[in-house]
């Protein structure tokens, strides 16, 4: 590696560890506000899966599109969104990524392209398909990303959005982050076929899979993808092999998981291999590291107090973006 | 007599006919292993089997499909909905398929399938975890629709629909789940479906209401009565068939009706009441009819309160109404 490179991908790796680690302090602080009953419903934490959404989207232009799933505080992060707008949407608030329309499952930032997480699971999978056919049809070489659950896979919405992206040679990259868990129930007793990739050849769409904890081998693997999106138009099926260190949702005692196999897993925390390799490859010190750290938890406290005193959506804001137009106001009828 | 709530009902009834009859089958998203996700399946998998327990994929076309075809059979499949809110993916399967099976092959073939599903908000479960989709499905002839609100009537209408000859969606009122408590006789009885209850008794107006909301109506009620009303409130527990008779003299008694329900107001089951009541009851009324009933918006997450009726607003229609 010349120096030059090496600077290079040193400030890189400091920059998505940075995404990573705000990314795992904001839901972490979240977890805390839920059990506080600050935050309602229901609440799924990325905590352990962070290098994929970080890295993949690291890849990615700004006017490329991000489609996610409901457990998308990291993608929502990673795609340029503020730690204070995540809290107040969790916080159901009027200065929320959706103005508190939402909640935490339906980040939105249209100027960013950030479109969306979708609670129904493997539902989003054909509107990202069709979001990528816009992008073709205006002569834009926008690549659209989009994520889905191992969970995703056996659902026939998934089937449809990745037939048509075949067919029509769509510029989107589809990430399986397979964390090997659909809520309670093992990977291995909901698909017959574990390698989420051998679906690709039914449908004409390459083909890619790989271990999640390294963020800059995401990055390479999926800047592969998108490069191959945007310059053929032929679509990717990609699986990251990753883990949720959490349960399923803030609900979830998750005793379908044994302790060895998350302990397991934590000791490929990808966050932590970050900051080591920063530091042992890349010669980023301890001080540098903490200062960085600290910052992070200034940013996460100003997004709690940010969320604890935004106002919520005024009640008559109930009735506002049900259509556009005012004469179809339901109250009319 | 044991105390439960609704869950251990569910959980109870479903038990109670697998061991009775070898042809019920539980099919769905985590109801094996991991118990379901309410834990209304809780133990099912340990006491009879893969065979009989199946975890699923995340499929719910699949689900719904699988379970008609097992039905055709001669099977008696109960499959499981993890949240109302993600049966529209089987929709087709539902409306199309099962719902037409008998009259389409001249009686040939029934498709005995209950579809178990939690229904309902007020669990700050935002979009999808908290729709009320009954009005699509009473809308579609061939199915039966249930609604319990408490435990003995979700065990003995459960077993009702499990041993009847036709497909049945059973909405199970998610936010009492386990706030609504009560006694249920050990062992078998059947609450018979297509039967109302009133659960007040009342003269001044009728309140019509069923599942979660029937909890609201009896705490708008109290405040009623503390004002100097007297509503009688009738608990409608099957949607379809619906015990017409039992409205409709309720009304011709009082005269004066308030209709309650959670799912938006367009075209939900509380407009079907009401045109029965036009119908067939129009010269006893006294007053309109009055729906209070959740918005004409997608259900939302942080407004939730001010979507679903309360009972405060349930008690204002009912004074509303009772002093037209
Ligand atoms: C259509 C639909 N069915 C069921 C659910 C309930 N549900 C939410 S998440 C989930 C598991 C999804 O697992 P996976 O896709 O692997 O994503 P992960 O939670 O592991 O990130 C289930 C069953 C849903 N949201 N949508
Ligand atoms: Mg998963």
């Amino acid at each position: 590696m010349t120096a030059q490179r090496e600077e290079s991908t040193q400030v890189l790796l400091r920059e998505l560890y940075r995404q990573m680690l705000l990314i795992r302090r904001v839901e972490e602080q979240a977890a805390k506000a839920y059990a506080q009953g600050k935050i309602g419903g229901f609440l799924h934490l990325g905590i352990g899966q962070e290098p994929v959404c970080v890295g993949a989207i690291s890849a990615l232009k700004p006017t490329d599109y991000v489609v996610g799933t409901y457990r998308e505080h990291g993608h929502y992060i990673a795609k340029g969104g503020s730690a204070k707008e995540v809290m107040a949407e969790l916080y159901g608030k009027a200065t929320g990524a959706s103005k508190g329309f939402g909640g935490s499952m339906h980040l939105f930032a249209a100027e960013r392209r950030m479109m969306g997480g979708y609670g129904i699971v493997g539902g989003h999978v054909p509107l990202a398909a069709g979001i990528a056919f816009a992008a073709k049809y205006r002569g834009k070489d926008d690549v659209t990303l989009c994520f889905f659950g191992d969970g995703s896979v056996p659902q026939g919405a998934f089937h449809e959005g990745i037939s048509i992206a075949g067919l029509w040679k769509l510029p989107i990259v589809f990430i399986c982050e397979n964390n090997q868990y659909s809520m309670g129930t093992p990977l291995y007793r909901t698909l017959a076929v574990a390698d989420v990739t051998e679906r690709a050849s039914g449908y004409a769409v390459a083909r890619d899979r790989f271990s999640g904890e390294d963020v800059l081998a995401v990055r390479q693997h999926i800047a592969a993808a998108v490069e191959r999106a945007r310059q053929t138009g032929q679509p990717t099926l990609v699986e990251v092999i990753t883990y949720r260190f959490r349960g399923h949702s803030m609900s979830d005692p998750g005793n379908y998981r044994t302790k060895d196999e998350i302990e397991e897993w934590k000791k490929r925390d990808g966050v932590a291999l970050a900051r080591e390799r920063l530091k042992t490859e890349f010669a980023v010190s301890e001080d540098d590291l903490v200062s960085l750290e600290a910052h992070i938890r200034a940013e996460v406290q100003e997004a709690v107090r940010f969320a604890d005193e935004s106002p919520f959506p005024d009640a008559e804001e109930v009735w506002r973006y049900v259509y556009a137009d005012p004469s179809s106001d339901p109250r009319k009828f | 007599m044991p105390v439960m709530n609704i869950i251990q009902a569910v959980n109870d009834a479903l038990k109670l006919e697998m061991r009775r009859d070898a042809r019920v089958v539980v099919l769905g998203e985590d109801v094996g292993k991991f118990g379901g996700v309410f834990r209304a399946t809780s133990g099912l998998f340990e006491e009879f089997g893969k065979d009989r327990v199946m975890d699923t994929p995340l499929a719910e076309a699949g689900i719904i499909g699988a379970a008609i075809g097992m039905a055709l059979y001669g099977l008696r499949p109960v499959p499981e909905i993890q949240f109302a809110d993600f049966i529209y993916p089987a929709y087709d399967q539902i409306v199309n398929e099962l719902a037409k099976f008998r009259y389409r092959s001249g009686g040939q073939y029934p498709a005995p399938v209950v579809i178990r599903t939690p229904y309902g908000g007020g669990i700050r479960g935002g979009h999808y975890h908290s729709q009320s989709p009954e009005a699509y499905f009473v809308h579609t002839p061939g199915l039966k629709v249930v609604v319990p609100s408490n435990p003995y009537d979700a065990k003995g209408l459960l077993l009702s629909a499990i041993r009847g000859e036709d497909p049945v969606i059973f909405l199970e009122p998610k936010r009492v789940y386990r706030a609504a408590r009560g006694e249920v006789p050990e062992g078998d009885y059947t609450v018979p479906l297509g039967e109302a209850k009133i659960v007040r008794s009342g003269s001044q107006l009728t309140v019509l209401t069923y599942g979660a909301m029937t909890h609201t109506c009896l705490e708008a009620a109290k405040q009623s009565e503390a004002a100097g009303f007297d509503p009688e409130i009738v608990e409608l527990r099957t949607l379809l068939p619906l015990d017409a008779e039992t409205v409709l003299q309720s009304v011709r008694k009082t005269g004066r009706v308030v209709i309650a329900h959670e799912a938006p107001k367009t075209c939900g089951y509380g407009a079907e009441l009401a045109a029965l009541i036009a119908e067939r009851a129009l010269l006893s009324l006294e007053a309109p009819i009055n729906r209070v009933a959740g918005f004409d918006t997608p259900f939302p997450y942080t407004l939730e309160n001010e979507y679903l009726p309360s009972p405060d607003r349930v008690a204002a229609a009912i004074k509303q109404t009772a002093t037209f």
